[in-house]
Parts: C-alpha cells; sequence; structure tokens
C-alpha cells in the first residue's frame, strides 16, 4: 500500500504582485518503509510538496492522501489530529521548545497523545538511548550541540511510532560528520522500525542515502530514481 | 506539562516579567490600599456622625427635625422612656437631651452654638463628650452653672478655664431666657467645627434656664449591633403615635453621610477598573511581544500536532501565572501598609477646612473591607485574563507555515 499519493498536486504563492507557481501539478505514490529524498535546488517546491503531505499547507489544486487520510477535506483540527498521531517532524532549525528539556521535548508529543507519564518517561529515555544520548536527559536545547539537538528531534519524532517522518533540510546546519551520523541513524530506524523518512534536501550526502531519489525542478517532477538498498 | 511551560516560559525573560509583575503589583496595591484610606474615611464619617451626638437612632417630638424650635419639644418624656425600656433589647443604651440653638458670648465674642443639656453619665455611655474633656473636668449630674466648651471656642473667645460665658436663647415662654455659666471644662473632637458648634450644660441646668419644666429635645440610642438599627427603628414607630413622634435612624439624620455611602460602592468599582485599564494595557503589550518573539516556536508546536485551544490554554497559563503573583505580592504590600499606617493614620491637617465640610477627621485611619479586597483581586484576576484572551487567540491563529517561516 502506498502510503503517501499525491495527484496532480499544484500551489501558487503571491509574492507581492508577482504569482509564483511552487508546484505545477506534481504526482507522486510513496510506498511504506520507504527512504525517499525529494532533492532540488533552492525554490524548486520540494519543501513545498514535504509541507503539502505533512498537511501544513493545502494544494490549491490536486488530492493528497496520507496513510489513506485525504487531506483536502479535513479541518485544522483533523489535521492536526493527523500530524499528531500519524506523522513525525524534523525541521532544518529550532526543532526544540527552549524550556523543556531533551527528555520532555521526547516526551511533549506523547503527552498530546494523552499517554500515561511513566510509559511517556520510558519510551522517551529508551529512545534517546538508542539515538546515542544517554544521559542527557535533562539538558536543555541551549546546553546540546547542534547534532545533539537534531537527535532529540529524531527521536521525538519516532518515538511516537508515526507512519512517517518528514524532514526538511535536517543536516543544512550540521557539520558533515553529525551528518553522516544522524543520517545513518535515521536509516537503521528506517531498516529497524520500518518508518517511512521523507526527506527534503539539496544536500548531497542526503541524496546519497536515499533509496529513492525524486529530483523537483521548477514545480515538477524531473526525475524519479529507485536505488539499490 | 502546561503549568510547567507556562512557568518556564515566563522565566525565559526575567526582565520582562519583573517590569509587568511590577504594574500588577502597584495596580493591586492601589486598588487595596487606597480603596482601604477612602473606606477609612467613610467609615470614620459614620463614627464621627453616630457619635457627635447622632447615635443611631433618635426620637423627637413632631416636626422637631424640620423646625428645632423649643416648642417642638417632647414635655413628657417619661411616657416616652417608659416605652423605651419595654421595647429596646438589652444592651441598648440611650440619653436624654436638652437641644436648641442659642447664642453664647463673653466680653469679646458673640457665637452662634448648639446649646446642650444632657444628663451626664447616661450621656457618657452614648457619645464622644464622656471621654472628650481633655482640660479641667466632665460634668457631674449635680453640676448648675458648669459648662463644658470646645477647645477651638475657648481660642476663638480667647478665654479659659474658670471664665465666665453668657448663653441666650428662647424659653418655652417665648421670652429671652439667659444664664451665665462657668467654664469647667473643655473638650476636644475629631472635627474643629464640633468643637465650636456644640456647648454642654446638665439637662436640670438648660431646663431651668429655657423655663421647660422636664421637657427635652430629643432622645439619642446607641445599639450594640448597628445592623438591626432599621429593625428597632420600625418597632418603636410601631408603638409611639406618629402624630406625636417621629423616629429617625441615622441614615435619616446625616443624609449627606448615606448619599455618600450610597455612591461610594459604585466608585470604589469604578476607580477599580479605571486602574486595571491602565494596567491591562501593560498585560497585554507584554503578552503580546511574548507571543510575536515565539511565532517559530508556536508554529513547531502547531506541526506536531498541538491544537489551536492548547496554544490558547498555554499562553492563558502564562498569564495567569503573572497575575497570581502579582496579587499575592499586591495584597501582601497593601496589608502591611495600612497596618503600619493603622497606629498612626494619615495627617490631613492642612486640608483639615475642606474635610471637616465633608465630615472627616483630621487624620485618616486606613480600613480594610473584605468585600474590597476580593473585588479588587477579581477584577484583577478575570480582566487580566479576558485581556490576555487576544493574544492567546493570536498565536493560535499563526499557520504552521507562516509561523515556521518566521526569522
Amino acid at each position: 500500500m502506498n502510503i503517501v499519493e499525491t495527484v496532480d498536486v499544484k500551489k501558487t504563492y503571491q509574492q507581492g504582485k508577482v504569482e509564483v507557481t511552487a508546484l505545477g501539478g506534481v504526482s507522486l505514490s510513496i510506498q511504506k518503509g520507504s527512504f525517499v529524498a525529494l532533492a532540488g535546488p533552492s525554490g524548486s517546491g520540494k519543501t513545498t510538496m514535504l509541507n503539502m503531505i505533512g498537511g501544513l499547507d493545502t494544494p490549491d489544486s490536486g488530492s493528497i492522501a496520507v496513510n489513506g487520510n485525504t487531506l483536502e477535506t479535513m479541518s485544522q483540527t483533523e489535521l492536526a489530529s493527523l500530524r499528531l498521531h500519524n506523522i513525525g517532524f524534523i525541521f532544518q532549525a529550532y526543532n526544540l521548545v527552549p524550556v523543556l528539556s531533551a527528555l520532555e521535548n521526547v516526551e511533549f508529543v506523547m503527552l498530546l497523545q494523552g499517554i500515561s507519564s511513566a510509559e511517556r518517561r520510558d519510551r522517551a529515555m529508551s529512545i534517546l538511548d538508542d539515538v546515542g544520548l544517554e544521559g542527557t536527559y535533562n539538558r536543555r536545547p541551549a546546553e546540546l550541540s547542534g547534532g545533539q539537538q537534531q537527535r532529540v528531534a529524531v527521536a521525538r519524532a519516532i518515538v511516537s511510532n508515526p507512519s512517517i517522518v518528514l524532514a526538511d533540510e535536517p543536516t543544512a546546519n550540521l557539520d558533515s560528520k553529525t551528518g553522516k551520523g544522524l543520517l545513518e541513524m535515521m536509516r537503521k530506524m528506517n531498516e529497524e522500525k520500518k518508518v517511512t523518512f521523507i526527506f527534503s534536501t539539496h544536500d548531497r550526502m542526503v541524496m546519497d542515502y536515499a533509496r529513492r531519489l525524486i529530483l523537483i525542478r521548477d514545480g515538477l517532477v524531473a526525475d524519479d530514481e529507485i536505488r539499490e538498498a | 506539562m502546561f503549568f510547567q511551560l507556562g512557568w518556564r516560559n515566563i522565566w525565559r525573560n526575567p526582565r520582562r516579567t519583573a517590569v509587568i509583575m511590577m504594574a500588577i503589583v502597584i495596580g493591586v496595591w492601589s486598588m487595596i490600599f487606597l480603596g482601604a484610606l477612602m473606606r477609612g474615611m467613610t467609615d470614620q464619617m459614620v463614627r464621627n456622625g453616630i457619635s457627635t451626638l447622632t447615635g443611631h437612632i433618635q426620637l423627637h417630638h413632631k416636626g422637631y427635625r424640620n423646625d428645632p424650635v423649643i416648642e417642638n419639644s417632647m414635655t413628657d418624656p417619661r411616657a416616652v422612656e417608659s416605652v423605651i425600656k419595654k421595647e429596646l433589647p438589652s444592651g441598648v443604651r440611650w440619653s436624654s437631651r436638652v437641644r436648641v440653638n442659642a447664642v453664647v458670648s463673653n466680653a469679646r465674642h458673640t457665637a452662634g452654638i448648639t446649646f446642650v443639656g444632657i444628663k451626664p453619665s447616661q450621656e457618657a455611655e452614648i457619645s464622644f463628650i464622656g471621654t472628650a474633656v481633655t482640660e479641667g473636668r466632665y460634668l457631674k449630674d449635680d453640676d448648675t452653672y458648669g459648662i463644658v466648651v470646645g477647645k477651638a471656642l475657648v481660642e476663638k473667645f480667647g478665654t479659659k478655664l474658670g471664665r465666665k460665658m453668657l448663653v441666650m436663647s428662647q424659653g418655652t415662654d417665648k421670652e429671652i431666657a439667659s444664664r451665665a455659666f462657668r467654664i469647667i471644662g473643655i473638650f476636644r473632637a475629631e472635627m474643629e467645627a464640633t468643637e465650636k458648634q456644640f456647648v454642654f450644660v446638665t439637662m436640670q441646668a438648660a431646663q431651668r434656664m429655657l423655663k421647660m419644666k422636664d421637657g427635652i429635645s430629643e432622645i439619642s440610642l446607641v445599639l450594640p449591633d448597628p445592623k438591626n438599627v432599621d429593625t428597632i427603628a420600625e418597632s418603636l414607630r410601631a408603638v409611639l403615635p406618629a402624630v406625636d413622634y417621629e423616629v429617625q435612624t441615622w441614615r435619616e439624620l446625616l443624609p449627606f453621610v448615606t448619599t455618600y455611602l450610597n455612591v461610594y460602592d459604585g466608585f470604589v468599582f469604578i476607580w477599580f477598573i479605571v486602574v486595571f485599564i491602565a494596567m491591562g494595557f501593560g498585560i497585554v503589550n507584554t503578552t503580546l511581544m511574548a507571543v510575536f518573539e515565539r511565532i517559530r516556536e508556536f508554529g513547531l508546536l502547531k506541526a506536531l500536532g498541538m491544537k489551536p485551544w492548547w496554544i490558547v490554554k498555554e499562553v492563558l497559563t502564562e498569564s495567569f501565572f503573572l497575575l497570581v503573583i502579582g496579587m499575592i505580592i499586591g495584597n501582601t504590600l497593601s496589608f502591611l501598609s495600612v497596618f503600619a499606617l493603622s497606629g498612626v493614620g494619615i495627617d490631613l491637617s492642612a486640608l483639615a477646612a475642606g474635610s471637616e465640610y465633608f465630615g472627616i477627621s483630621r487624620v485618616i485611619y486606613p480600613a480594610i473591607h473584605p468585600k474590597d479586597v476580593i473585588m479588587a483581586n477579581l477584577v484583577v484576576f478575570i480582566l487580566g485574563l479576558i485581556v490576555s484572551v487576544y493574544p492567546a487567540v493570536k498565536a493560535a491563529r499563526f499557520t504552521p507555515i507562516e509561523a515556521l517561516a518566521q526569522t
């Protein structure tokens, strides 16, 4: 089954007096357990596509279905619920709530889901251990390095067992060694837990790790390459 | 975790939090403390009015209030007194008086005054005069020629203890009645006007001078529990014939004070609202600043799946903490200020002439009434949360895309 299905998705933005076409009609099918990179230069529409899949933005036309849910028919509250229970997000920066510790940041999504305090704590600590952050539970984001913060973001994104993790330029603010470590970890999560990862990136290293590379240019799919595992 | 998040968020910018908290503290302090001063003034106005011969209830001959002349005296007080003794509950104290307008003079000056004939031992239990004599002595029941006058009157007349004063009025025979009295005591009162207005002699001396026989002008009653004033007044009206007697409560006898009290509660509420409006702008401004600084964070929270209502709740939780802490400190400062002034009061001597016009004493003692404290805190808390709704809704309305696009 396809976990993400987009059909002829179009989106334009108004920038002053100019109308900019972000997506000119994108149709994609992404299977469960994929490790996909949406690649392209700045302004190609890859982040817009990612936001559409995550229900953060709505298309002008076309349809998007995530895990069987048709997004354009859903209200804002339903979309919020979909994101809460089905989608994990990793952003380029400003991923974490500054006043919460690493552990509390990871617990936060489970808190919103209504999971009990004891179970939240156990799962959060376990996932932080998995991403190599044992012993940093009580540190606040300002006390963590960029790489460590992104690892916490990854931990938060997957702790609630989402169907998909959407990562927008996750390695953009990291050095290559740290970025590589992060990608290794996410690849491992993908293989072990079968979580679908969809990246928006123009980082060559991320593209190399992806098992499927969708090239987006000028709002359209320019190439769709499936690589070996 | 909302409380945890809210508590930690307000301390992200300690300086800003301290500033807005100070605004709330000053607002609450000014509401309660100034309210206590105003309440102290009204309490003193009522106390002064009641103790300056008014009492809680007065009985007169019909028509006396409109025309306090000697013809409107009660000629048979014993009948009235026997009714009073039967009707009144225990604990009520009362005294009879002769009270007429008169003129007092000495070699230097002449002045219009109120000539009051009292039963000294009874009067001491119900009005200020029993404890007000500061020089010489208070009247004794058998004083025939002694007179007690106010300090301000003595100074005006340039006289002193032991000297004589002549009192003139109209007697029951409609002729001029006059008598010389010797100053045996000088009294001080809360207000200078009282010292200039009243002179006191024994009732027998007054009755003899005015040829009243056993007649009296009024009976004044002081109740142990002022809340029963209306009930007791009604019971007296029921047994005393309306054609001959009038029964009035202190509210009817002191119409200015009554009117002031009636508008006071509304005035205090308006004062609270005005203070809050000044404070409320600060709360809204600060909360808006805190919200706009964290747009990206709200975008992140929404992207994670936080519903708009939860974001509203989170921002309101921050306002809740600011308001509660500000209120606690403001209340504490208020109580400490009132406590500090409760012994010495605030001296309004410089304004004495103006304040006396309103029946306000020279020294004001603040008085905290629980309902004022409750109202001030409710105004701050409820309106504080209400004005915080705007920035809270603003935070909830950011779309994740708009919010995350902010730099």
